[in-house]
């Protein structure tokens, strides 16, 4: 008899031993998933104002691509009134797609390229973008860990029990990762 | 052995390689105490082994980092300097999600680079300048990347108080030599005993060296392949470190900051043969995998 109640309490004890570190391990994920996505913020936000100064100078020497400027401007609110990662991860695809349409417009404009106004935000964007993909990187390997915690057994129904859903990517559609089209 | 398992062992290490270093050094002054002094001094000299140990383990947890750097005669940076390696350090390191470490560099020809520190709030990487010329941008970064698995792995903590703590063995086993070579023609009243115990040190002298060498290899090569696979994870890559080895092993220029306790924190041995013959009995302590074998398992990543 005795046997029987240590033999119950310990099942007990372990199963929520397990319970206690499934669930503190999921909220370690979310916290860094969450401290990931800030990451990601600061960097979209500093490419964000970096371009009415960049719209600002291209309107001193090419005022005529109307177009471009205005999806420029166009992705830009896009992507501040973005808020999902997926959400986020389409409007910044589609702000480099225009970034670069811009760019290969801009060598119609010998002067519009050497200006070094124009030289040091094309410099700024890429350093950007490449932090943009180094936290995005970041954070969908976080996400990946959590997911993938919530996606075995047994972790996955106690996560769910706890209230924990997977999260989203931070990942365009394929379609918005398609080469860009240049008409000249 | 994923990555957390590999910091939690690294951390227990840094303890038990603490611990055996002060057992090693007091064990030593006895030894050293019985073959030349009376009862009271032995007890004053192991005292002191143990202060002196305790200090030295306590000092190179805090400040190993520095006496690295100062040895190595390696300067700070700041962002102006060489936005180049800077931005890349960054970039990293938001890739990583760890903070921003120290950058160093040392006015070298030389391409080698090193990670020091105690853990990722207080560390330090280091490049020579000649890396910096030599590599593009992809190859630097997946030397960076390396150097930063280090820096996350706490692989850095471990190797720079080794550097300290083994320089000391070293030393010690220099001065025990030493004294027995000027005080060769003493004779102690309990000259049988004293014999045993001079014999002995002399032994734990003549060894040590080859210990404390040991130590450095148990500990350094495995890690070298770990922070090799953690780079191409973190660049998505491989192939930009890979090419990286390959110039570094090339380079065929020994670096002159660097010494034998330092050696295994770079990323390539820096004492290369000046003559390029190959020594077994180097190579029996050599302190990093062949730059042959960690690009061939790049390249099949």
């Amino acid at each position: 008899m005795g046997y029987t109640i240590l033999a119950v309490t310990t099942i007990i004890g372990v199963v929520l031993l397990f319970c206690w570190y499934v669930y503190n391990s999921l909220a370690t994920g979310k916290v860094r998933i969450q401290e990931a996505i800030s990451g990601i913020d600061v960097q979209l936000k500093r490419r964000v104002d970096l371009i009415p100064n960049l719209i600002e100078t291209i309107k001193g020497y090419a005022q005529h691509e109307k177009d471009v400027l205005e999806n420029l401007t166009k992705a830009r609110s896009q992507l501040m009134s973005a808020k999902t990662p997926h959400q986020k991860a389409e409007s910044d695809s589609f702000l480099s797609s225009t970034l670069k349409t811009l760019f290969a417009v801009s060598e119609n404009y010998p002067v519009l390229k050497a200006s070094e106004n124009f030289i040091k935000l094309q410099e700024e964007l890429s350093d950007t973008e490449n932090k943009i993909a180094y936290s995005r990187q970041f954070y969908n390997s976080n996400v990946r860990d959590y997911n993938t915690l919530l996606a075995n057994i047994p972790s996955g129904p106690i996560g769910k029990a706890f209230g924990f859903a997977p999260l989203e990517y931070f990942e365009a559609e394929e379609a918005a990762k398609k080469p860009v089209e240049v008409k000249f | 052995m994923n990555v957390y398992s590999h910091i939690t062992s690294n951390k227990i290490k840094t303890y038990v390689v603490i611990g055996m270093f002060m057992v090693f050094a007091t064990g030593f002054a006895y030894v050293w105490g019985k073959a030349f002094t009376d009862d009271f001094s032995i007890l004053a000299l192991t005292g002191f082994a143990l202060i002196f140990s305790g200090l030295m383990s306590f000092g190179s947890y805090y400040y190993s980092d520095k006496m690295i750097l100062s040895m190595s005669s390696a300067h700070k940076i700041k962002r102006g300097d060489n936005p180049r390696l800077y931005k890349t350090v960054e970039n990293l390191c938001i890739g990583s999600g760890l903070p921003l470490p120290a950058i160093y560099t040392i006015n070298d020809t030389a391409l080698n680079a090193f990670a020091t520190g105690r853990d990722p709030n207080h560390a330090v990487i280091c490049v020579t300048t000649g890396l910096l010329e030599k590599l593009s941008n992809s190859e630097l970064e997946g030397v960076i990347a390396h150097e930063l698995s280090h820096i996350g792995n706490y692989d850095i903590r471990l190797m720079s108080i080794v550097v300290i703590l083994v320089g000391v063995v070293a030393l010690l086993a220099d001065i025990f030599l030493r004294s027995i070579w000027y005080s060769g023609g003493r004779k102690s009243r309990n000259s049988q005993a004293s014999t045993v115990f001079l014999l002995v040190g002399i032994a734990l002298a003549i060894i040590s060296p080859l210990i404390a060498s040991l130590i450095h290899l148990a500990i350094s090569r495995k890690r070298e392949f770990l922070a090799d696979a953690s780079a191409a994870l973190l660049t998505r890559y491989p192939e930009g470190l890979a090419s990286a080895l390959e110039k570094i092993g090339k380079d065929r220029e020994p670096l002159e900051a660097a010494n034998n306790a330092t050696a295994h924190l770079y990323i390539a041995n820096p004492l290369i043969d000046k003559r390029g013959i190959h020594n077994w009995f180097a190579g029996l302590f050599n302190t990093h995998p062949p730059i042959s074998e960690r690009i061939k398992i790049l390249r099949s990543m």
